[in-house]
């Protein structure tokens, strides 16, 4: 096969990709504009993704704290700079790892469950069967997967900016002997309340990839289980791919590099 | 007095890129009627059963089902036509987070607003004319493959359709089970009122349930007609698939 054939092979596919999941966006926005939610089934999603997560996303995000300070703080106190550490570890925190990590953390297993779950449905042909029974598998598991999600993960980042706080705090505590109040108050100087809503909004547009791409994944798997093996790699592969390139584009247009 | 068509494929073309399923394939379905499609494996029989429930659509030609071209119809619009029509899938597809019962229950709750007292009652009716009362509350993967198939007919009835379509309801099971599987299509038909479309490999079960046989070849339906008509045709491609002969038109 020539080199043109798999460019235009590959574009194909690509476009067919973007179409696909817009198709799959649009459903997912008219079902909700017409209120055509599975509340139940939400509310299980939301426990299962999302208290399901958070062992998980404290850990990763108390070791993420604990290491920005253990490398900033003790340089900090050397320069005579110490009182910064606090507002280093927060702003750090807050606008970037607390959504970022959370949203990574998430999509490697909430992301790659999804997609399981769905492409497994879709190999024993439960997918057909719901649209056999006249039910769109949209309204029956995207959308409750999405709306779990955009409560869930947000919340989630709240932890996770939180414990990671706590956690620098203890280590500029114990290795550069910075004392608690006043490392919050180096917080409170270098991050506002509109910080904190501009990186709960990151988590929000992470949640919509996340589902999104994890449903979409499942939803086009083929080939047996080797198929759901592929969507599921492909889901965590993607989101993730997505989560760092919109981060940077929200941090440009939410920060405008302040 | 002429048979009534109910649903019918005309002149339908399926293909996947080079690969050709159906090609110019026309089938009548007579209303009220058991129709069998007999074929080789892989000859598309199932595609002929997503095709009458508007799960795929032809590349070329129409399908008809009670008087509407399934063709080109917006999904948004199928789900509608969809009532009238339902399909018990090979291996039974039941949603494996719901027990039995709120597997069956599924289509009333979502597309009527009976209460749920009126609901259990209909899932109860449903499972009991499947023999599978008893497992309302298990979930399918603690039921064997019979008891499967079984709860998906219930599911397939429960909203009593014009149209059941039945997946090779006998594939894979032991005699006394199939016997009961093919006793429960005909008890089914003759309580519901409606047309089926049965996909089996199964002679014996066939000529016990068809009102009508059809059989599939390098897809096109090369013989039709009444159960017996077909039993004694001299179709030499009829005559090697009833007889399971290794010699004859179809090539081993």
């Amino acid at each position: 096969m020539g080199i043109l054939e798999r460019f235009g092979e590959r574009t194909i596919a690509f476009l067919e990709y973007l179409g696909g999941m817009t198709s799959l966006i649009g459903e997912s926005v008219r079902s909700l504009v017409h209120a055509q939610i599975r509340y139940a089934e939400t509310f299980v999603q939301a426990y299962e993704l999302g208290i399901g997560s958070l062992l998980i996303v404290l850990l990763t995000s108390l070791f993420t704290g604990m290491v920005i300070s253990l490398e900033s703080a003790q340089q900090a106190v050397q320069f005579g700079i110490g009182s910064l550490v606090g507002g280093a570890v927060t702003y750090t925190s807050v606008r970037e790892l607390g959504p970022m990590l959370t949203a990574v953390v998430v999509a490697g297993r909430v992301g790659s469950a999804i997609a399981a779950e769905i492409g497994s449905m879709v190999v024993t042909e439960q997918i057909d069967a719901l649209r056999s029974m006249g039910l769109s598998p949209v309204r029956f598991l995207v959308v409750p997967r999405l709306l779990a999600l955009a409560i869930m993960l947000p919340l989630l980042t709240v932890f996770a900016d939180i414990i990671s706080i706590l956690g620098g705090m203890w280590i500029a505590q114990a290795y550069a002997h910075i004392n608690p109040a006043s490392f919050i108050a180096s917080a409170r100087q270098a991050v506002g309340f509109e910080d904190v809503v501009k990186g709960l909004l990151k988590a929000l547009v992470f949640a919509c990839i996340i589902a999104f791409v994890g449903c979409y994944q499942g939803l086009s798997t083929r080939g047996g289980a080797a198929g759901v093996g592929r969507a599921t790699t492909s889901a965590v592969v993607i989101s993730i791919i997505l989560i760092f390139g919109t981060n940077f584009i929200m941090s440009y247009l939410l920060f405008g590099g302040h | 007095m002429e048979p009534t068509i109910y649903a019918s494929l005309d002149d339908v073309t399926l293909s996947f890129g080079e690969h050709v399923i159906l090609k110019n394939c026309s089938l009548k379905i007579v209303r009220g009627a058991i129709t069998c499609i007999v074929g080789l494996s892989g000859a598309g029989k199932s595609t002929i059963l997503r095709l009458l429930d508007g799960l795929i659509e032809p590349s070329s030609g129409h399908v008809y089902v009670d008087g509407h071209d399934l063709c080109h119809t917006p999904e948004r619009d199928l789900v509608e036509l969809r009532q009238k029509t339902s399909l018990a899938f090979q291996f039974a597809a039941l949603l494996d987070s719901l027990t039995i019962g709120e597997n069956v229950g599924l289509p009333l709750r979502e597309h009527t607003a009976l209460p749920d007292e009126k609901i259990r009652h209909i899932v109860d009716d449903a499972l009991e004319s499947v023999g599978l009362r008893h497992v309302y509350d298990s979930l399918p993967n603690e039921l064997s493959g019979g008891m499967l198939k079984r709860a998906g007919f219930a599911r397939a009835i429960v909203t009593r359709p014009e149209l059941v379509l039945y997946d090779e309801p006998t594939t894979g099971l032991d005699p006394i089970v199939t016997n009961l599987i093919t006793d429960t299509i005909v008890r089914l038909r003759e309580k519901l009122g409606g047309t089926a479309v049965v996909i089996s490999h199964d002679l014996h079960s066939i000529f016990r349930m068809a009102d009508y046989v059809a059989m599939l070849f390098e897809g096109a339906i090369i013989a039709y007609g009444p159960r017996e008509e077909i039993r004694t045709s001299t179709n030499p491609f009829v005559q090697q698939f009833l007889t399971g002969s290794e010699v004859g038109p179809i090539p081993v």
